[in-house]
């Protein structure tokens, strides 16, 4: 079974517009999202996504399901792991980087949960959260693919995530949707 | 499904076993996603290399099994955390249980215990904390230790004030909480009101008899399995016509004794025991 998982702080919610918004209703892979919160409501974002997609959005829930058709969306103040049987866990875990949700967190469990099966996407950022999940899902043998730092809103999360791999894995937002179908179809 | 298992689960399970079998302390029904990472720290801070290297140590030493029983356990909190829940207790809740004689309330899970704290601000307020009696329990005894204590952190005050103020709370915090030398005293006439106790959830019994349970942000750290024998416990605890609180991202809608409750508040994940479901 195959999932996405995709990270994104400042900046994020105009590039996961531009990212989300172009994904058919049936497109076949679940995906979560770890969103940086500057503070309070994540039914604020899943509201705002919720116009923008045709995919079902909704914030998670402890023990979930993953399903395809849905975007999961991290909670303010918890972290959003992944189940090797396919369903979600949430923590109030410490921060990491000073971020709960934590894109590492997120990776890290799809890594050891899904391994290769797992495609990542890390959009723009101010924080260097994701560059050691992202280290992991490589590890583990799926892909991760980052925003291109020159047009990305804030540089500096995509280009901390692409790490030491080369310039095939830096994608602009519309590639990196292609990247997402391309994944959905293999 | 055809995910693979991670390589070193089976080292986990074998750990999970010696802890069970030397120590009476059963991980097994944890999620694993946060318990692998959680025993994984611990590798790291403890400069461990392998999981069942840890097994060896904890088997050989009893410190050592307590420094990761530590890292197991996640005592985050906070006073009147969700503001919101709290003035909902504090609107509905407290009137209905200001109609019981004598009022019981068991917090699951109180970690350093600001829950329970703030529960009897809220009780010595409406003018009923001296007819109830707190339960807080947790398994984590260092957490308790702090909880009892009553002694906090003064940089925490602004965060407690605002929480409180939001959660509807009138009047000034700082009437049950005093500075002294850069920490916060809980006011000591709340604490005759409140037992903190260490209790497990995953072996300990029911508590007889209670009005109303908060288990919040405690589930979320155990497989549907456990989730399911631990709300059980709860039906088994809670009187009829109680009420049982889990944290907002908790649900009981995938569980066996969902038809033993009934919602009443969805946003904040409160029901209540149905009448002719008591034993
Ligand atoms: C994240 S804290 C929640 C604190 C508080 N209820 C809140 O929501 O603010 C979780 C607590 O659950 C406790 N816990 C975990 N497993 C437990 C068990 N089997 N029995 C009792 N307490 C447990 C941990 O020690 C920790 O203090």
């Amino acid at each position: 079974m195959k999932i996405v998982v995709i990270g994104a702080s400042a900046g994020g919610s105009r590039a996961l517009e531009t990212l989300l918004s172009c994904l058919p209703a049936d497109f076949s892979v679940p995906i979560l999202l770890v969103k940086h919160h500057d503070s309070g409501s994540g039914t604020d974002m899943v509201k705002w996504l919720h116009n923008r997609t045709t995919l079902d959005v909704h914030l998670a829930e402890d023990k979930e399901h993953i399903q395809a058709g849905s975007i999961i969306v991290a909670p303010p103040s918890y972290h959003l792991l992944l189940e090797t049987d396919g369903s979600v866990s949430l923590s109030i875990d410490e921060p990491v980087m000073h971020a709960r949700p934590s894109l590492d967190v997120l990776f890290e469990s799809a890594a050891l949960a899904f391994g290769d099966e797992v495609l990542c996407l890390v959009l723009t950022g101010a924080s260097r959260d994701g560059a050691e999940g992202a280290e992991a899902i490589r590890k583990a043998g799926g892909k991760v693919y980052v925003q291109d730092p020159e047009t990305a809103e804030v540089p500096v999360m995509p280009r901390a995530a692409l790490g030491k791999s080369g310039a095939g894995f830096v994608l602009g937002l519309s590639d990196l949707t292609k990247k997402l179908l391309e994944f959905a179809n293999e | 499904m055809t995910s693979p298992v991670p390589r070193s689960s089976q080292d986990v399970n074998n750990l999970l076993e010696a802890m069970t079998a030397q120590y009476g302390y059963d991980f097994s029904g944890y999620a694993p996603a946060s318990l692998n990472r959680r025993i994984h720290r611990h590798m790291q801070s403890f400069n461990i290399e392998s999981v069942e290297n840890l097994k060896q140590i904890i088997l050989k030493d009893e410190q050592a099994f307590a420094d990761l029983l530590r890292s197991l356990s996640v005592p985050v909190t906070e006073m009147f955390r969700d503001p919101p829940f709290f003035k909902y207790l504090r609107e509905q809740v407290l009137p209905w249980l200001a109609t019981f004689p004598f009022i019981k309330i068991w917090h699951a899970g109180c970690a350093t215990g600001e829950e329970a704290w703030s529960m009897a601000i809220m009780l010595h307020k409406a003018g009923l904390l001296s007819r109830s009696q707190i339960y807080a329990t947790d398994y984590n005894e260092e957490a308790l230790t702090t909880a009892r204590r009553g002694i906090y952190d003064s940089p925490l005050l602004d965060t407690w004030q605002r929480n409180f103020k939001e959660s509807g709370g009138e009047g000034d915090l700082s009437d049950y909480c005093f500075q002294r030398y850069g920490s916060l005293r809980m006011d000591r006439t709340l604490q005759q009101h409140i037992t903190f106790a260490n209790h497990n959830l995953v072996t300990d019994h029911a508590f007889g008899e209670m009005n109303l349970v908060l288990c919040r942000n405690v589930l979320i750290y155990f497989s549907r399995d456990l989730q399911n024998r631990v709300l059980d416990l709860f039906k088994e605890s809670i009187l009829p016509g109680g009420l049982l609180c889990l944290g907002p991202r908790e649900t009981m809608r995938f569980s066996s004794v969902a038809d033993s409750f009934e919602p009443v508040e969805h946003e904040w994940k409160i029901y209540r025991l149905k009448q002719g479901f008591q034993l």
